[in-house]
């Protein structure tokens, strides 16, 4: 049992990555992307990957904070885009949050979080017609395999560059695409409350699930024979059940079928369909 | 088998038959002007890989229009080219046809359907049955469809029935970045495949494969060329479009099979004897 093959090769991962962008945004015209730029890792690399297959002046990248945002986020966000020379666009949400989130009075974390991140969604979709570009996704493999995001808000995009790889993956490219130290050094945080880190919320860390994952999806081990080899239960379970219970994130909704012919179950077209 | 031969690593647009067209006449008079002999192009060249329901609505007999114009121009150039074949019967197959002197000479329907993991074909089309040499004025040409290529079967009867050349159009996805080994990890497993298909047949391997991006998946493209000693004798790289000329010449085939007489030594009849003896076993 090996997890070696979560060593990358970065060169030919990032020729890939780019060929799959230009080919995808040049599918439908496009060829200019829109980048919701944190000031994290995933996005750092999605905007660095969107900069060399489009060039970095045809990516805008935008950077949303609320304000409880952590001040930091937006400085190394700013860093990035001006290590890749990226057009640069800063949309505070505060105003177009609370008008909703003050109304009903929400006090609740998650939604809260959840909110602030399908505003961020609402502005990048809305800022992609004006720039003439699509939204580029910035969810890695391990947090799709989690449901690790909020559905309809930092999930969407129309093409993600990085979904297939895992965050130990998103850290190699990083480094070989020379992304800022401070970006490549902090600990992840989705930055919706003060002080939180996905590993905290998570109750692992990435290395940990990395590995997991890898073994499970990639390799397909199952959870029996990883326990057997010295791999916690406990642990194993939690992964298990996260990426079980997560699977509605992963797909369309669901379409209840009447007619003999049903959108996504027997009427199949790929998104290339023609193109 | 002396000849040029032109392996044509195109980007066909999915389910857009008149488009590839174009890019298969472009590509065919690019050959004849570079004096090849022998044009190859990719597995479902003409209409894209992943069609699902579209399967249906690109297929055609092989009489039909999108192959006539093709057929014109093989009176100067031979051409391998991939298409959904609709059979009389209303059968999709994943084909391919050998066009020559004007005339369809040839058409290979993939026996081995990839169903599993990312690949769904038996969903949408038939198998082939048959595995038939081509009788190319340039030499014998056996084809393996891409999947064809992973079981020894069509290999070897190509092999017992004398071929010279093995054609392996392709469409690979581009998969495994792992650095456990150089390159993708899926090209590595296709140069260990193709070496042993020329090593145990002494045939000439043309491997074409496509390039392009299909809802995220990636066509590897890394056509090649093995000569009848396992050796790669010529690769295209990255993952653009281009065409790579490959001289074949009889007398590396010739000297293959007198140094190592394997045709000679094989001993198919004990296949047949022994498949009767395991049809015949209780499962």
């Amino acid at each position: 049992m090996s997890e070696a093959g979560l060593d990358i090769q970065v060169e030919l991962t990032e020729d890939l990555l780019v060929s799959f962008l230009r080919r995808e945004a040049g599918k439908f015209g496009f060829s200019r992307g829109v980048v919701g730029l944190s000031g994290g890792v995933d996005s750092a690399v999605t905007a660095a990957l969107a900069a060399r297959a489009f060039g970095p002046g045809e990516v805008l990248a935008v950077n949303m904070p609320y304000r409880t945002s952590d001040p930091a986020s937006a400085a190394d966000a700013e860093a990035v885009a001006g290590a890749l020379g990226l057009c640069t666009r800063t949309v505070d949400i505060s105003a177009m949050a609370d008008g909703y989130l003050a109304e009903g009075e929400i006090a609740d974390r998650g939604r809260r979080g959840n909110v602030m991140a399908r505003c961020r969604m609402i502005v990048l979709y809305d800022l992609s017609v004006e720039w003439n570009g699509l939204v580029i996704g910035t969810s890695n493999k391990t947090e799709l395999l989690f449901g690790y995001s909020t559905q309809f808000g930092d999930s969407a995009s129309a093409l993600n560059p990085i979904g297939d790889l895992y965050k130990h993956q998103i850290y190699q490219l990083a480094r070989h695409l020379e992304l800022p130290a401070a970006v490549r050094e902090k600990a992840p945080s989705a930055d919706l409350f003060e002080g939180q880190t996905d590993e905290q919320e998570l109750g692992f860390t990435y290395e940990e699930a990395d590995r997991l994952l890898y073994l499970l999806v990639d390799e397909r081990h199952d959870a029996a024979e990883l326990i057997a080899r010295g791999f916690d239960a406990g642990l194993v379970e939690a992964v298990v059940r996260k990426v079980t219970d997560s699977q509605y994130k992963r797909l369309p909704p669901v379409v209840a079928k009447i007619s003999d012919r049903t959108v996504n179950q027997d009427f199949r077209y790929l998104r290339s369909w023609g193109r | 088998m002396d000849a040029n031969i032109h392996l044509a690593q195109i980007e066909p647009t999915l389910g857009n038959l008149e488009a590839n067209l174009e890019l298969h006449l472009a590509a065919v008079d690019a050959a004849r002007a570079a004096g090849a002999d022998i044009c190859l192009f990719p597995e479902l060249s003409l209409s894209g890989y992943f069609l699902k329901d579209q399967t249906a609505e690109v297929s055609f007999a092989p009489d039909a229009a999108p192959l006539a114009s093709l057929r014109e121009r093989s009176e100067e150039v031979s051409i391998g080219v991939g298409f959904v074949e609709r059979g009389r019967d209303g059968r999709r197959f994943n084909a391919y046809a050998f066009l020559e002197g004007g005339k369809t000479l040839h058409i290979h329907r993939k026996v081995h359907l990839a169903t599993y993991g990312m690949f769904e074909e038996s969903r949408d089309l038939g198998p082939g049955e048959h595995f038939r040499l081509i009788e190319s004025r340039y030499g014998r040409l056996g084809v393996l469809i891409c999947e064809d290529a992973w079981h020894l079967t069509g290999g070897w009867l190509y092999f017992l029935a004398g071929a010279d050349a093995l054609v392996v159009p392709s469409c690979s996805p581009a998969r495994d970045v792992s650095r456990a080994g150089e390159g993708l990890g899926s090209s590595r497993k296709w140069s260990k495949l193709l070496s042993a298909q020329a090593l145990l047949f002494q045939s000439w391997v043309l491997y074409v494969n496509r390039v392009g991006c299909e809802d995220g998946v990636t066509f590897a493209g890394e056509s090649r060329a093995i000569d009848p000693f396992g050796e790669e004798v010529g690769r295209l790289s990255g993952l653009g479009a281009g065409h790579l000329p490959v001289a074949l010449d009889a007398h590396a085939t010739e000297r293959a099979r007198l140094k190592t007489p394997l045709r000679r030594d094989e001993k198919a009849w004990i296949v047949r004897r022994e498949l009767e003896r395991l049809e015949g076993a209780a499962p």
